[in-house]
């Protein structure tokens, strides 16, 4: 039993990073219709920005986080005016090898100036912890942290898209872009405003693993990419509860299998799922199945 | 069609002079190990970008997962002749056996899926079958496969550079090519015309996987060494990159795209801390600038017409 609620504890919060960067994906997807493998990378440049800022200006966990988001909003509305939006009318294949150009460039053009080292994160948050419901399944300060700064960046993110003029013009282009421009929708400030919104959550995710887990690298961010990718799809792409719970099961689901002794596998079940997801219901588990038109 | 047409026998003797030229130019030493090396990396690359064309290029399955079938090749030809003490011909039917059997499976979630969600369900097949590599003591895990013979000389590279560009490009010409063609151009349309499409995709796939398991056969047995993370992501992505630089649907593309960028990554290897950035940077030119890639779908004639050598061919 202390077994089950320690597995649990600690896969809500990989599943909370999962979710966070998934986030960015699903929304970038549903707006472009583009697999941005650069998502990924821009977690790892938020990682970055936040071991600097605690290290080097000794700035607490909530200035560092929210300094973070603002850098990387940045960087994600640069990629996307630099790199995107030149290729937006070419093709699908064209856009993708961009992509991952874009995540080679940042990989390791970062390597180059902060060398392949891991950096370790110093101590931000007090080392506080708890035992659960009398049992010795310990929960961290930091779970806590993570799980309550997840949940508050998702309200903040259901209200600017349901409730501001912002979310409804995302959500008429992600529907139907030249009717949305037809009616009067800037649609260059729109995707905007997707790429600055989903890059903040990322560089949030970013601090966040870099304070639970302490060890960051340049390359850290491409497997977390793919996962949270694999989130996105299993939720469905393009919706954005289905990437939260994409998130937190592909989270539980991993440290569950870590926790039964396939460690090893771990990986290969995160892309396992994602196949049989893919076949058996193509559109996610949250989606709707569209007929297809000739 | 004829066999013996003056073209074709012109082309036959044109591929025999050049394996000679070069046999020779070896034999006498004036190309060295290190040309060697460069010229086995670009002849397993163009094998590899014309076996991804067809699946890609040709019949417009987005794959990402083409190093997974040169991984299953390059290990079911190093465990036969390194572990079981198999001449290299065994090998690599072997390897182009089991890769297309791969094929097989991995052409069947074509059969449902399109676009980017075949890209993505490729990618997690690669990366399926490199972690089950890394976790498979027997073929040495992560640590790799080593003390395999070095079997892979000129004769073999030449020789499966040169079939697989002839049965591939024979095979596009061919009925069948034509029906991968009108998959491509539209699956429906082909569909109502009475292409079998669910045949034509899996059989794309598994041509691609055959000529790529050679490929990753030839790779076991040149290098001595392979381990699960030499055919990972990364390794599909840079196979694409070819076909895609080449230009998707042209045979000669591919072969021009994986001589270009194998010399450009060898150049690169001067400036290591900025090979990747330089690279990342040249991808992303190519895609602004000329995202149908060098040669659109066009192909290069050798011979325009009967006997007129090379004729106009560059301007084309």
């Amino acid at each position: 039993m202390e077994q089950v609620i320690q597995q649990v504890v600690n896969g809500v919060s990989l599943g909370s990073i999962y979710a966070l960067i998934a986030l960015g994906y699903t929304m970038v997807y549903g707006i472009i219709k583009l697999i941005n493998f650069a998502h990924g990378d821009i977690y790892m440049i938020g990682a970055y920005v936040g071991f600097a800022l605690t290290t080097f200006f000794n700035f607490g966990f909530f200035p560092a986080l929210i300094v973070s988001m603002l850098v990387t909003s940045i960087l994600g509305i640069i990629i996307e005016k630099v790199a995107y939006k030149p290729l937006r009318n070419s093709t699908r294949i064209a856009a993708l090898i961009t992509a991952i150009s874009v995540s080679m460039f940042l990989q390791y053009g970062l390597m180059y100036f902060v060398t392949p080292q891991t950096r370790t994160y110093p101590e931000v948050l007090p080392n506080v912890q708890l035992k659960l419901f009398g049992t010795n399944a310990v929960i961290d300060l930091k779970n806590i942290y993570i799980l309550i700064v997840t949940l508050v960046l998702m309200v903040v993110l259901q209200y600017v898209i349901h409730r501001t003029k912002v979310g409804k013009a995302m959500r008429a282009v992600a529907l139907d872009g030249d009717a949305s421009q037809l009616m009067g929708i800037d649609i260059n400030k729109t995707i905007s405003y997707t790429f600055a919104i989903g890059s903040a959550l990322a560089g949030a995710a970013g601090v966040l693993v870099g304070v639970y887990y302490n060890t960051i690298n340049p390359l850290m961010g491409s497997v977390p990419g793919l996962k949270a990718f694999i989130a996105a799809v299993i939720g469905g792409i393009g919706i954005i509860p289905g990437a939260v719970f994409g998130g937190f099961f592909l989270g539980i689901v991993e440290t569950g299998v870590s926790a039964l002794g396939g460690s090893l596998y771990k990986d290969a079940v995160a892309f396992v799922i994602l196949i049989l997801v893919l076949l058996i219901k193509p559109n996610g588990l949250f989606g709707s199945n569209q007929k297809e038109k000739v | 069609m004829k066999i013996g047409t003056k073209k074709n026998m012109l082309t036959f003797g044109l591929v025999l002079a050049i394996y000679l030229v070069v046999q020779l130019l070896l034999n006498m030493g004036i190309l060295d190990s290190y040309i060697e090396i460069n010229m086995v990396i670009i002849g397993i690359n163009i094998i590899l970008a014309v076996s991804l064309n067809l699946i890609t290029g040709f019949t417009g399955q987005f794959s990402l997962g083409h190093a997974a079938f040169m991984s299953i090749g390059a290990y079911t030809s190093g465990i036969l002749t390194a572990k079981l003490g198999q001449p290299f011909i065994v090998g690599v039917i072997a390897a182009a056996l089991t890769a297309s059997m791969a094929g097989v499976i991995i052409g069947i979630p074509t059969l449902r899926l399109k676009g980017d969600y075949l890209a993505i369900a490729t990618l997690g097949f690669g990366e399926i079958v490199r972690i089950i590599g890394l976790n498979n003591d027997y073929i040495g895990g992560a640590i790799g496969l080593n003390d395999i013979p070095q079997y892979t000389n000129w004769t073999w590279l030449y020789f499966s550079v040169v079939l697989t560009i002839f049965i591939i490009s024979n095979f596009i010409k061919s009925y069948h090519g034509r029906a991968c063609i009108a998959i491509r151009e539209d699956e429906i349309a082909a569909e109502a015309m009475g292409v079998n499409t669910a045949y034509y995709k899996t059989l794309a796939f598994v041509i691609g996987a055959f000529f790529a398991g050679i490929a990753g056969a030839l790779h076991a047995n040149y290098f001595y060494f392979i381990k699960p993370d030499s055919f990972g992501f990364m390794k599909s992505i840079d196979i694409l990159v070819i076909v895609v630089f080449g230009g998707l649907g042209s045979i000669t593309g591919s072969v021009v795209g994986a001589v270009a960028l194998s010399i450009l990554s060898t150049l690169l290897q001067g400036i290591p801390e900025l090979r990747m950035v330089i690279y990342a940077v040249v991808l992303f030119l190519i895609m602004v600038y000329r995202p149908q890639g060098l040669m659109g779908d066009r192909e290069l004639k050798l011979f325009k017409k009967v006997g007129v050598v090379n004729g106009n061919a560059s301007s084309k």
